[in-house]
């Protein structure tokens, strides 16, 4: 049993403050997110939704407090990051590949964002809301125990939505946990609402 | 190691569909074809001059795809991917600068041969000037994946990239012409030594300009 809990993701937040160009993005910020956790994070632009979840990605480092993450972590941000000139397989390949996942779970991943069609033609060729769900798709054939979404509805349609829905339930519902960064509110149930001000506190 | 593979497999894949093979190859035979129309066609002069001209192309040929090598992964988000899995930045930049070896290396030196014929160079120093390049190679990636991890997202990146670039190649340019004399030996060993030191270097030098480029 113990074994068990200790395999189990969790994510902590204490006290952090985040500096960027001069500005102080985020302060006095606690946050603390268990096995089966959905956190949705709003805010208005600017506020440092971003940030944070690049700081719990590890992509950026605090100016003070600490953050402590157990279990693999994927991001799905604004940034592609899937090769435009080959195949929506074979870019969605590369990473699997690299996070150990199987040719069933990549399909798997096609198949819950509705890609299968679209497998075979070039990412470059894909329009904004097919890049999103191929950026998803990679989320999803990751494997990883937490899963940051920024603004992951932007550009979806509503089956795509509601899809997306569906996988973070799942993620969770499997003791995961999902961190959603979102201006609308997500239509599934969360654990905990995390309003960051202006000031990037936690409000 | 496996994962490593891949990476390079990518950036070969990537350097030769992008057009970052291409471009600096055919930059590098049309310096071969165009300098005898400039020296004219006197045989002796050719033969003495153009294992120098074919290193310099060679040189001028590693700075074209100076802003393929780095600036798209940023830009793209692929660095933060592979950082948000656990590779340092200077792993990263070991299989960008392998990568860039395997797709161009070959290549030039095969071009090399081609050049050398449309230059006239004497076979005897053929054999010579192909290993120098190959011993030099490694290096002139290394600075390369270094610059343009040096100068990824800045205004004006090709032309500061190639300024950084030429005179940190000195030292080899100046090994390998010396390599093209009656005994190359000491130049060659000079030339192996340098190019050692660049190339093992270069990582980490490319490592922390990428950990600096993220915001």
């Amino acid at each position: 049993m113990s074994s068990r809990q200790a395999s189990l993701p969790s994510l902590s937040l204490e006290n952090v403050a985040v500096i960027r160009g001069n500005r102080l993005v985020l302060r006095n910020l606690t946050v603390t997110a268990r096995a089966g956790d959905i956190i949705w994070i709003r805010g208005a632009n600017g506020c440092g939704k971003s940030t944070l979840l690049r700081l719990v990605a590890g992509l950026l480092t605090v100016t003070s407090g600490a953050v402590k993450a157990e279990g693999r972590i994927a991001l799905a941000d604004e940034s592609l990051a899937l090769d435009a000139n080959v195949t929506v397989e074979h870019a969605l390949q590369f990473w699997a590949d690299l996070d150990g996942a199987s040719a069933s779970e990549r399909s798997a991943a096609l198949a819950d964002m509705d890609l299968q069609g679209l497998a075979k033609i070039p990412v470059r060729f894909l329009s904004t809301g097919q890049r999103k769900r191929a950026s998803i798709a990679r989320v999803l054939a990751s494997k990883a125990e937490i899963w940051l979404l920024d603004e992951p509805y932007n550009g979806l349609d509503s089956a795509s939505c509601a899809r997306l829905d569906q996988a973070i339930t799942s993620r969770a519902a499997s003791g995961g946990i999902v961190f959603v960064a979102a201006h609308q509110p997500p239509s599934i149930n969360v654990a905990h609402s995390l309003v960051l001000d202006n000031q990037g506190v936690a409000a | 190691m496996k994962s490593f593979i891949a990476l390079v497999t990518r950036e070969v894949r990537l350097a030769w569909t992008g057009g970052g093979l291409w471009l600096p190859i055919v930059f590098y035979l049309a310096v071969a074809t165009l300098f005898p129309f400039v020296t004219g066609p006197d045989k002796a002069l050719l033969a003495r001059t153009g294992g120098g001209i074919l290193w310099i192309a060679a040189l001028l040929a590693t700075l074209l795809p100076i802003e393929r090598l780095i600036l798209p992964d940023r830009q793209s988000g692929v660095l933060d991917q592979l950082a948000l899995r656990g590779w340092s930045d200077e792993l990263v930049a070991t299989a960008k600068i392998a990568g860039q070896i395997v797709a161009f290396a070959l290549p030039l030196l095969l071009a090399t041969v081609v050049g050398s014929a449309l230059i006239g160079l004497p076979e005897a120093q053929l054999g010579t000037l192909l290993l120098g390049l190959a011993l030099a190679l490694p290096a002139l990636a290394g600075l390369s994946v270094m610059i343009a991890a040096l100068t990824a997202g800045l205004s004006g990146a090709s032309a500061l990239g190639g300024l950084l670039l030429v005179p940190l190649t000195i030292p080899l340019l100046i090994f390998g012409a010396g390599t093209l004399a009656e005994d190359p030996r000491n130049a060659m060993q000079l030339l192996a030594a340098t190019s050692l030191a660049i190339t093992a270097l270069s990582p980490f030098a490319a490592g922390a300009a990428l950990r600096a480029g993220r915001i």
